[in-house]
């Protein structure tokens, strides 16, 4: 599961571009991962340029649904 | 009867440009934006051709920080290469600039509405007719007969009506960017890093600001982005070489260094700027391209509103008047930038070598060439397929 590190996303929208399921919701301070959509394929995270985005849940994070 | 004519959804470059040249054209047109403000947050590395800049605005000391006479090109090693410019550059005040744009738009009769965050398109038989949007927490709509996306890199406006946008990791570059005060760079000179040490798959960038400032920033290719964040390379960057600097704005952002999207109209839609992902594959500049193809799009628009057409045969000029002004550079260039990457960082240093000893007002594009060349004959190959477009 795509986890977003609460309070660091600079809203970008890097991750959004790259998605190729279109699982990432993006407003002007507001980013979500819809997770019924999502495929775990990690390329958001490795893109997103400030380390923002996680698969583990064991490190700091929240899910935003 | 339809709220407007012809709806922008965004207000960068791209949109005010396609927004005004719409209303030119006699449409009613809106341009909605979903930050607060035009301009800002500034995503962008600010700097920009003066030839291609005058094509569609006069230079305005209020939003111009620098004026570039010279280039530093540095490889892998740090070995400098220096060369003047032919063509004049200039490093902008992106969000002074933006705002010039949307006014000159909001003079020519468009209405601009900011906090506007498009959700949906409102679509009827296949063709799109509308958008919903959310101001201040309310559900709004408006009707249009075009719906132009000029949404950014991070565009969803194209997938609401079934276009497929999304980038592959390679053509995306992961860019941060600091924004330094307390720097004592060359005013006149932009500065480029090559090599995997600077910025695996991209470059680092040196713009200045003027009053001792600069943007300092970097862009990492994709494939490459999962062992390299561009933030901690960047601020590495700094602590190394300016550690007197301090950071006074920082922001992050993908570059889309892709080809020009297959399809970029749908009936009632056209897609423009980082949407249309109409940036140079090579430079990653997009501010230029950006508002090429935003005022055809709305130069299209206006005439499509006038013959009554909005199918996508009706838009058709759309892609082919962008194909002839710069789509087919934009092919040309993504051929070239995929030789590009496959240069190593030894060959980087051996063509810096053989440069450096040329005095920088003798080096000419053919000598910077010859000397690429020489080292990697495969690439003028690709050079010369990729002018020939075979």
């Amino acid at each position: 599961m795509i986890l977003v590190k609460d309070n660091r996303c600079d809203f970008c929208g890097t991750c959004v571009a790259v998605c190729p399921v279109d699982a990432i919701e993006l407003r002007e301070a507001d980013i979500s991962i819809i997770h019924d959509t999502c495929i775990d394929c990690d390329i958001c995270i490795w893109v997103c340029p400030i380390d923002v985005l996680s698969s583990d849940v064991t490190k700091e994070g929240v899910t935003h649904d | 009867m339809t709220d407007y004519d012809v709806i922008v959804v965004g207000g960068g470059p791209a949109g005010s440009m396609a927004a005004e040249a719409a209303a030119k054209q006699g449409a009613k047109t809106m341009m909605l934006e979903k930050d607060r403000d035009i301009g800002y947050p500034v995503r962008c590395g600010e700097g920009v051709g003066a030839t291609g800049l005058k094509k569609f605005i006069d230079p305005d000391p209020n939003w111009i920080a620098t004026t570039i006479s010279k280039v530093r090109m540095r490889s892998p090693d740090n070995t400098q290469v220096d060369f003047g410019m032919q063509d004049a550059g200039y490093v902008l005040h992106r969000r002074l600039f933006d705002y010039a744009l949307a006014n000159r738009a909001s003079q020519a009769g468009v209405d601009i509405q900011t906090r506007a965050y498009v959700d949906g398109l409102i679509i009827e038989d296949d063709s799109v007719c509308g958008v919903k949007y959310q101001y201040m927490g309310e559900n709004r709509q408006l009707t249009s007969k075009i719906v132009i996306a000029a949404d950014g890199v991070e565009s969803r406006v194209g997938r609401m009506a079934g276009i497929r946008t999304a980038t592959k990791l390679k053509d995306m570059e992961s860019g941060y960017q600091a924004s330094v005060g307390n720097i004592d760079v060359d005013q006149e000179m932009i500065d480029f890093f090559v090599g995997d040490n600077w910025a695996p798959g991209g470059y680092l960038w040196i713009f200045p600001k003027g009053d001792g400032m600069a943007n300092i920033g970097l862009g990492v290719s994709g494939v490459h982005a999962k062992n390299h964040n561009a933030h901690d390379m960047t601020h590495a960057f700094i602590k190394k070489y300016f550690p007197k600097a301090s950071v006074l704005t920082s922001v992050c952002g993908g570059i889309p260094i892709a080809k020009t999207l297959k399809k970029i109209t749908a009936h009632g839609l056209m897609l423009t700027g980082d949407a249309a992902r109409m940036v140079n594959p090579v430079t990653g500049g997009g501010i230029i391209t950006g508002m090429e193809g935003g005022q055809i799009a709305g130069d299209v628009a206006g005439q499509a509103i006038q013959s009554g057409d909005y199918t996508i045969e009706g838009l058709k000029d759309y892609p082919q008047r962008w194909h002839k002004s710069e789509g087919k550079n934009h092919e040309t260039f993504y051929r070239i930038s995929q030789a590009i990457e496959e240069i190593t960082d030894d060959q980087l240093n051996k063509i810096a070598h053989r440069l450096v000893k040329t005095p920088s007002e003798n080096l000419s594009l053919l000598k910077i060439f010859t000397a690429v060349a020489r080292e990697k004959p495969k690439i003028l190959l690709d050079v010369t397929r990729a002018f020939a477009g075979v």
